[in-house]
């Protein structure tokens, strides 16, 4: 019996880099051999949604969404377009944060499709935001002395967005790493627009809960939290703004860790791929080889 | 002839081999060989040096079966790349080692053979076809592929992996058919499974109507702009999206299943099932403009101001606006003479002729 994972993303008619992390992560776990086939899909891009399944061989397959929360997408567009026949939301019984898996069959192919609940909402995704804030301040050991601001899109489109970004600050506030915690957003209250009045620290790592950069993450962010008045410029990290230092990280979906994200849901549908996911978060944690 | 070449024909022997002319059934101790007009029956010992007098045929058979990839689509598509179907294997074997050519949208793709049977491939832009090779980087990962299809030759991003703007200037030397197949699914992605499924009569076509109703969420609106008056709309996506020089797939998806549309769906080698993102994008766009009312407007134009605007709107339809000269002020769609009419017809708001857009 062979498996294959299919990891489905929502690409972009405009932003070039916005399938980046899903090639990059694919060929982190494509490396590791677990599965027989890694096969990448798309929204926006090809190969679609409605056509992915066909290009895979395996009888078996993981389907892991690449999306931060669970909502319009994960229970209505991506079943409907891999034709998962007798889909329902009710078969992840998930309270906004809590979807595992169910397993269903594919109407154009036959094949058996593990259908995964998408990486954001998966609890080692609060592991990938501290590896992203590590990153960005090139200490492994941050937390100390430190704000963390995980910043989300908001409620105007899916109220479970702002459930998984207050879902990953709880969990990583309770972890007690970090002086400060607070989950921010874009477009509702409280705003990131305004991230200095939230932290008594002075050093706050800001990591915004998307999956690829594109305009909201190098564009909006940037100039709303006033590390630049254009982002064509570019800006500094750290970046002084009201006597705070801001260190903002970028699309926390770009962090190599993201890849270990995508086997444990994957591990979670019942994925033969233990031996993957050491490797990959050894490759990809950060922490230094043995004997160094 | 490999040793284990010979082995696995003895193996196959077994249940009988038919196949591309060779025949090989395993008798007792005895093999009964047959290709090529003749038939000798030999031992095991002598099988060997039967299937070395047959070594092309030999090779072929092992080729086909224990090194291709054997899923069934790709298994296809390489026979069709070397035009299994047409030519018989010393006919085919003369030509692979000459190298067989075959296209695929803007793709060149050239199949040899070696000694052994190995099939290696070469692939590369259509345009560069004439191109002498140390001219062209050359890639050996067929993962390089993802890169190369992502930008054009000006560096644009190309949303549509199907759009005939392929970047020149790359090729691939010596990919197995493992790697040529996935390269080419890089390129195209799904288009070789779609190509074999209507080969197969299987391709599920799915039309605009059904498309559409199928859209939810910011797309669901799209339903809203068939409204029983016939299909002209979906003319006009068709012209202005799906023709050949927009996208390399061949459209195969029309207004409804008993509707055709009145656009030819293109020459492409490879299907297209249903309307892509892109189109859907672009029809959720067009659903809303089309909803405004016409207003009647009075400008006043010289014959060639008239004729200037109909150069412009051909100039950016047809992408050529950065083919026209600098200084060729023949040309409708040149910068001087577009900037000389706004200069001369535009208001300080923007307005054509000063005359306002009615947006009540």
């Amino acid at each position: 019996m062979t498996q294959a994972l299919v990891i489905a993303a929502h690409g972009s008619h405009l932003n070039a880099e916005s399938s980046t992390p899903t090639f990059d992560h694919a060929d982190t776990i494509r490396a590791t051999g677990a599965f027989d086939e890694v096969r990448e899909a798309f929204w926006k891009e090809e190969p679609h949604f409605r056509e992915a399944l066909r290009v895979v061989d395996a009888d078996e397959v993981y389907l892991v969404p690449l999306f931060i929360s669970e909502g319009y997408f994960t229970e209505q567009v991506i079943p409907r377009e891999f034709r998962l026949e007798e889909w329902d939301p009710e078969l992840w019984d998930s309270d906004g944060t809590s979807a595992t898996h169910a397993t269903l069959r594919a109407e154009d192919t036959g094949q058996t499709v593990h259908y995964c609940g998408p990486v954001g909402t998966h609890d080692s995704m609060s592991d990938v935001i501290v590896r992203r804030a590590e990153s960005v301040t090139g200490d492994d050991d941050v937390g100390d002395g430190f704000g963390l601001a995980v910043v989300g899109h908001g409620t105007e489109r899916n109220e479970n967005s702002a459930k998984a970004i207050e879902y990953h600050a709880d969990r990583i506030r309770e972890s007690g790493r970090f002086d400060e915690v607070k989950a921010l957003f874009m477009d509702e209250e409280p705003e990131v627009d305004d991230v200095t009045d939230f932290f008594e620290s002075d050093d706050v790592v800001v990591v915004p809960l998307f999956v690829a950069d594109g305009y909201h993450t190098q564009e909006d962010i940037p100039e709303d939290m006033g590390l630049t008045d254009d982002y064509r410029t570019g800006w500094d990290t750290p970046a002084e703004v009201d006597g705070h230092r801001i260190w903002y990280s970028g699309a926390v979906g770009t962090e190599p860790l993201m890849a270990d994200v995508v086997l444990e849901r994957a591990a979670d549908a019942g994925a033969d791929v233990e031996g993957a996911i050491e490797r990959v978060k050894a490759e990809t944690s950060g922490s230094p080889a043995t004997g160094d | 002839m490999h040793d284990s070449q010979v082995a696995a024909v003895a193996e196959a022997a077994a249940d009988g081999i038919d196949f591309d002319g060779l025949r090989v059934r395993a008798d007792g101790d005895e093999y009964r060989v047959a290709a090529d007009g003749t038939e000798t029956t030999v031992d095991e010992d002598g099988l060997g040096s039967v299937l070395a007098e047959h070594a092309d045929y030999a090779t072929n058979w092992y080729f086909w079966h224990a090194t291709a990839p054997q899923a069934e689509p790709r298994w296809a598509y390489l026979r069709w790349l070397e035009r299994s179907d047409e030519l018989s294997v010393p006919e085919r074997y003369d030509a692979l080692r000459e190298g067989v050519t075959r296209s695929w949208g803007q793709l060149r793709i050239t199949a040899t053979v070696d000694e052994d049977g190995r099939r290696r491939y070469a692939l590369r832009n259509e345009e560069d076809a004439g191109v002498p090779d140390g001219e062209l980087t050359t890639y050996e990962d067929p993962q390089e592929a993802r890169s190369l299809a992502k930008r054009d030759d000006d560096g644009k991003y190309r949303p549509l992996k199907t759009a005939p703007t392929l970047r020149t200037g790359w090729r691939f030397a010596g990919l197995s058919a493992a790697g040529l197949v996935e390269a080419v699914d890089y390129f195209y992605p799904a288009t070789v499974a779609n190509w074999h499924r209507e080969r197969e009569g299987e391709l599920d076509v799915d039309h605009w109507r059904e498309t559409m109703e199928r859209q939810t969420g910011m797309f669901g609106l799209i339903k809203t702009w068939d409204r029983n008056e016939g299909h002209e709309h979906v003319d006009w996506v068709a012209e202005a999206c799906c023709v050949d020089s927009q996208c390399v797939k061949r459209r195969e998806w029309q207004y409804d299943e008993e509707t055709d549309l009145d656009v030819d769906g293109g020459d492409g080698h490879f299907p297209c099932r249903e309307p892509c993102s892109v189109v859907v994008s672009a029809a959720r766009k067009w659903t809303k403009l089309e909803a405004e009312e016409p207003q009647t407007y009075e400008f006043e134009l010289t014959p060639s101001e008239k004729e200037q605007i109909e150069a412009i709107i051909d100039a950016v339809a047809d992408g050529e606006t950065e083919a026209i000269r600098e200084a060729d002020v023949y040309e409708g769609a040149n910068r001087y003479r577009a900037r000389f009419l706004r200069a001369k017809l535009f208001d300080e708001d923007g307005d054509l002729a000063g005359v306002e857009t009615d947006r009540e």
